[in-house]
């Protein structure tokens, strides 16, 4: 499967640590797109035959709504298309072929036994109309699984319809906003914090809200003078996330939502960094009235390369009435049923009800693990970043260096004296077979490196990994240029962004 | 201490970890969370099973639901019953797909990145349209970004919605519209698709989009290009929604004057699930590209010249705009995108338009099977797609007929006095390329003797 037509002259070798740039001559092999392997008359679908009378297709639609011509799509067989797919896969980096410490993304092991339950023809082949009886099985799971996440997050009750965190933010705020016009209260301005995911101010634009960001303090944590001075009658919200983004607690977590809460506005928790406190902690407690999960990181959903996920919420009784629609009731008689019709509801956001097959993942995951198991989970989530920021402090420059939770921040502003910057550091570790960890977010720390081991990676994983970051760091100062010219192992090098955004090519223009 | 089957550390592991970390336990690692809020017991969740435990119960659970390879469908309404092609689950099951993270990284990403090059260029063939993004979270909620972005692009707030909408989508149209303040307008149907003069009558100057689903919610195929024509008189955008898989034989709506297309991939080899996870495709006009809500991949070079994809146009989103985004949105369907393509991929030029062809066969035999029934008759006329309504007799309850028909292996039709009032009495039968003419005729015979 590769395009012979496009070759040019030469490629660098495979590098180990100590490899340079030597050329070897190689044809640079580029993978043909699955159009360019059409040919004519190739095949390969099997459809049904048509067993009924035919009708003429323009005696029954007028000719001028039917197609003038067919779409170019390509033309090949199945093996074709199961070796295109392959090819691209061996392309791609997930979980299972290695450590990805990508911060805030909660990169843990996705269990197989979830994607054979979600799998179940019980559960992937029913229609969300059919009659409730019909369903029971799956209102029933999903009736426990808003129970449970309600009780691990200390709501009142919990939506499964956002289908990805920043939608469950936009739905939450969109909750906070109906509570406030309930009461007949017009509040405009959402806070966050500098640190914040850049999903908060974004969704609460989309929610008809202004965002109003404060800095952080010294410590990494909510300067708890600048949001006295932030808030007041038109504040609707803070949004947090805690541990926030620098994975660090808030210490003071009482006294913000005091804070806020006094200034008559609502807690919003960003649930990105649940993995830090399950069974610990919960943002009920801490004083949140909404929350929302990703399960796509915390119950460990696969992220399916770049989703779908899953974005519960969950809200405090008061925030009750304003769910959106519909919601799974359990009736007396002991049968589960879809209820719709609250007058203050904020509607539907999404078709029926949810990613009902990331919600089958996310049950089996709580089932899997019991709320013994999810603490344990958090603590060894919790212990593994604190190893690794603790044996690599001396090479990289922490911020905060105090205890973290589940991820940590380091800058590699160190390392600029020697003209390598983090995106270099990044690139380099592609060539030791990691996927780097988060780079350049949060926007407050000056060449930031945020990582995230998660709890499923071995001592032996994160030792290999920490090894191999100061061996960067010191190639970094004794042969600069190694790492600033990496990655020498993939399948293409370090690709032209700006000519992408400037002169976008977006599809192959086949027809 | 338990130990589990996902989690690597040993107790030998923990107790040389905290001696590095210079701590006496992991209980040291919390001292920054105050004691109020600590959480004292054990979280009152369900219980932890073993592996073989968990697949018998949730082997009860799914044993529970009415399942389609048990169930002989004509339910659709938006969820369509088509065939799978077995090589979509295999391609989709490949762990470097699933169990990656959006591609950052683009040099270990290439595959990811092509995979939705491809999507988009599959997504620009059908619907006849110059871009189209990486996907949304569903049919539903793309459509509510369309009119977000038509209202940005004519910097506009009224939205003109076609009835024949599929009612949760408009309503989550609705839910988008309060959160940006802006208006929704409905047009009324008429017989089973819109009356162009009704449109005419609520497009004013202040109209930014006139929304329209076709094949729309009764399954009728409206007029888009006269749709068009009258949006674009009034300087507002035209967005279709479309099921993908009409498209095969339907004109594409980009040939029609369509601003933006969009819908819900699901027909196109993405398994039913209860309604999701589903994907949405999002495509538009050159003119609209950097208006584009969510991820977008694009063709370059690196740095020996060698083809390779990058996420671009990145100025657009959230992570670089934060509350000047186009959109919130951050994640995209990837893996249901690539479930649409591999489909694609098989049916290839050929197979769309026979899958499109058998599905307008077996549903307009059904309608004429159905309507011969004494007391049913087809509600509308007007040309339609792989649905159609079926008026019932006077006073039969859809929903009692359905659970006649569960009893006998069959999902019935959708009762459409649920989001239609005045259509009480009303089914909507869905038929795909995989119900047989003996499935049909038996429904016929199913229906004669319920009512």
């Amino acid at each position: 499967m590769i395009n012979e037509t496009v070759t040019t002259t030469n490629t660098d070798t495979p590098s180990t640590a100590t490899a340079s740039n030597e050329l070897i001559g190689a044809v640079i092999k580029e993978k043909a797109l699955i159009f360019e392997l059409s040919q004519p008359g190739r095949v390969g679908y099997s459809l049904p035959e048509c067993d009924v009378p035919r009708v003429e297709t323009s005696s029954v639609i007028p000719q001028e709504m039917l197609r003038s011509e067919s779409a170019a799509l390509p033309e090949v067989y199945e093996v074709d298309v199961i070796r295109h797919y392959t090819e691209l896969s061996r392309l791609n980096f997930g979980v299972d072929n290695g450590f990805y410490p990508l911060g805030s993304c909660t990169m843990k092991y996705n269990p197989k036994i979830n994607e054979d339950v979600a799998r179940y023809a019980g559960f992937a082949k029913i229609h969300p109309y059919q009659p409730e009886t019909s369903i029971q099985g799956a209102l029933e799971m999903l009736h426990t699984l808003q129970n449970d996440l309600a009780a691990l997050t200390g709501m009142d009750a919990v939506t499964l319809q956002p289908a990805a965190g920043a939608h469950g933010e936009w739905t939450g705020l969109m909750m906070i906003r109906a509570y406030h016009e309930k009461r007949g209260e017009h509040r405009t301005k959402v806070i966050v914090p500098d640190s914040s995911h850049g999903t908060n101010p974004a969704s609460a634009t989309v929610a008809g809200f202004q965002t109003i960001t404060i800095p952080s303090n010294e410590k990494g944590l909510v300067d708890l003078e600048a949001l006295r001075a932030a808030v007041g009658p038109d504040t609707a919200a803070l949004m947090l996330t805690n541990p926030n983004t620098l994975g660090l607690f808030e210490e003071q977590i009482t006294k913000i939502a005091q804070v806020v809460h006094e200034a008559g506005g609502l807690l919003y928790y960003d649930g990105a960094n649940s993995n830090a406190i399950m069974g610990i902690t919960r943002p009920g407690d801490m004083g949140f009235d909404v929350v929302h999960l990703n399960l796509h990181k915390t119950m460990s959903t696969p992220h399916g390369g770049g989703g779908p996920g899953a974005g519960p919420v969950g809200v405090k009784n008061k925030l009750l009435p304003f769910l959106p629609e519909p919601v799974v009731e359990k009736k007396e008689d002991g049968s589960y049923t879809l209820r719709s019709g609250s007058p203050d509801s904020i509607g539907r956001v999404k078709a029926y009800y949810g990613n009902f097959g990331i919600l089958v993942r996310a049950y089996t995951y709580i089932r899997t693990y019991g709320p013994e198991g999810l603490r344990r989970v958090s603590e060894c989530a919790v212990l593994n970043a604190n190893y690794m920021m603790h044996r690599l402090k001396d090479h990289y420059i922490m911020p905060y260096d105090n205890v973290c939770k589940h991820e940590f921040v380091m800058s590699g502003k160190g390392l600029k004296q020697y003209g390598v910057r983090t995106l270099d550091v990044a690139k380099r570790l592609l060539d030791f077979g990691y996927h780097p960890p988060t780079v350049y977010f949060p926007l407050n720390v000056e060449e930031c490196i945020m990582i995230e081991p998660t709890e499923t990676e071995s001592k032996e994983t994160l030792d290999a990994f920490i090894d191999t970051m100061i061996q960067i760091a010191n190639e970094a100062k004794e042969t600069p240029e190694l790492v600033i010219n990496a990655p020498y192992t993939t399948v293409v090098k370090r690709l032209d962004e700006a000519t992408a955004a400037r002169k976008p090519v977006l599809n192959c223009a086949c027809s | 201490m338990k130990l589990h089957r996902y989690i690597p550390m040993t107790p030998q592991n923990e107790a040389d970890m905290l001696a590095v970390v210079g701590a006496s336990s992991i209980e040291d690692l919390f001292k920054d969370i105050p004691a109020a809020v600590r959480y004292q017991g054990t979280l009152p969740m369900s219980e932890m099973l073993d592996e073989y435990a968990l697949t018998r119960h949730m082997g009860q659970l799914a044993g529970r639901n009415a399942d389609t390879d048990r169930y002989t469908s004509f339910l659709g309404a938006g969820i369509y019953d088509h065939h799978v092609p077995s090589v979509i689950n295999h391609v989709i099951s490949r762990s470097e797909f699933y169990t990656a993270y959006t591609p950052y990284q683009p040099e270990i990403s290439q595959g990811e990145l092509q995979a939705i090059f491809e999507f988009q260029s599959y997504i620009c063939e059908l619907t006849g349209m110059a871009v189209a993004n990486a996907s949304m979270y569903d049919g539903a909620t793309a459509l509510a970004e369309a009119a977000s972005l038509a209202a940005s692009a004519t910097g506009r707030t009224k939205i003109v919605a076609f009835s024949t909408i599929h009612p949760e989508a408009r309503a989550v149209v609705r839910s988008y519209a309060r959160g940006l303040n802006l208006e929704v307008v409905e047009v009324a149907y008429g017989d089973g698709v819109t009356d162009i003069s009704a449109l005419a009558e609520v497009l004013d100057d202040q109209t930014a989009a006139v929304l329209v689903q076709s094949p729309n919610f009764f399954g009728g195929i409206e007029g888009i290009r006269a749709a068009a024509d009258l949006a674009h008189e009034k300087g507002a955008l035209l967005v279709v929604s479309t099921n993908p898989i009409s498209l095969g034989l339907l004109e594409a709506p980009g040939k029609l004057g369509a601003d933006i297309v969009v819908g819900d991939a699901q027909p196109l080899g993405i398994s039913m699930s209860l309604g999701g996870p589903t994907c949405g495709f999002f495509a538009v006009s050159q003119a609209q590209m950097r208006r584009m809500p969510g991820r977008i991949v694009g063709q370059t070079k690196d740095r020996d010249g060698k083809r390779g994809f990058v996420l671009t146009l990145q100025t657009r989103e959230q992570h670089i705009r934060r509350d000047k985004a186009t959109s919130n949105i951050c994640s995209n369907q990837a893996l249901l995108a690539l479930s649409a393509s591999v489909y694609m991929s098989i049916m290839g030029k050929q197979g769309m338009i026979d899958v499109a062809d058998l599905n307008i066969q077996k549903a307009h035999y059904a309608a004429q099977k159905l309507s011969s029934v004494a007391g049913l008759k087809l509600t509308f006329q007007s040309p339609f797609f792989n649905e159609f309504v079926i008026t019932l007799p006077e006073g039969t309850s859809a929903a009692e007929l359905n659970l006649k028909l569960l009893e006998q292996g069959v999902i019935g039709g959708y009762d459409l006095g649920l989001s239609y009032p005045e259509l009480s009495g009303h089914m909507l039968f869905a038929v795909t390329e995989k119900r047989t003419k003996s499935e049909i005729d038996q429904l016929a015979t199913q229906l004669e003797a319920s009512l």
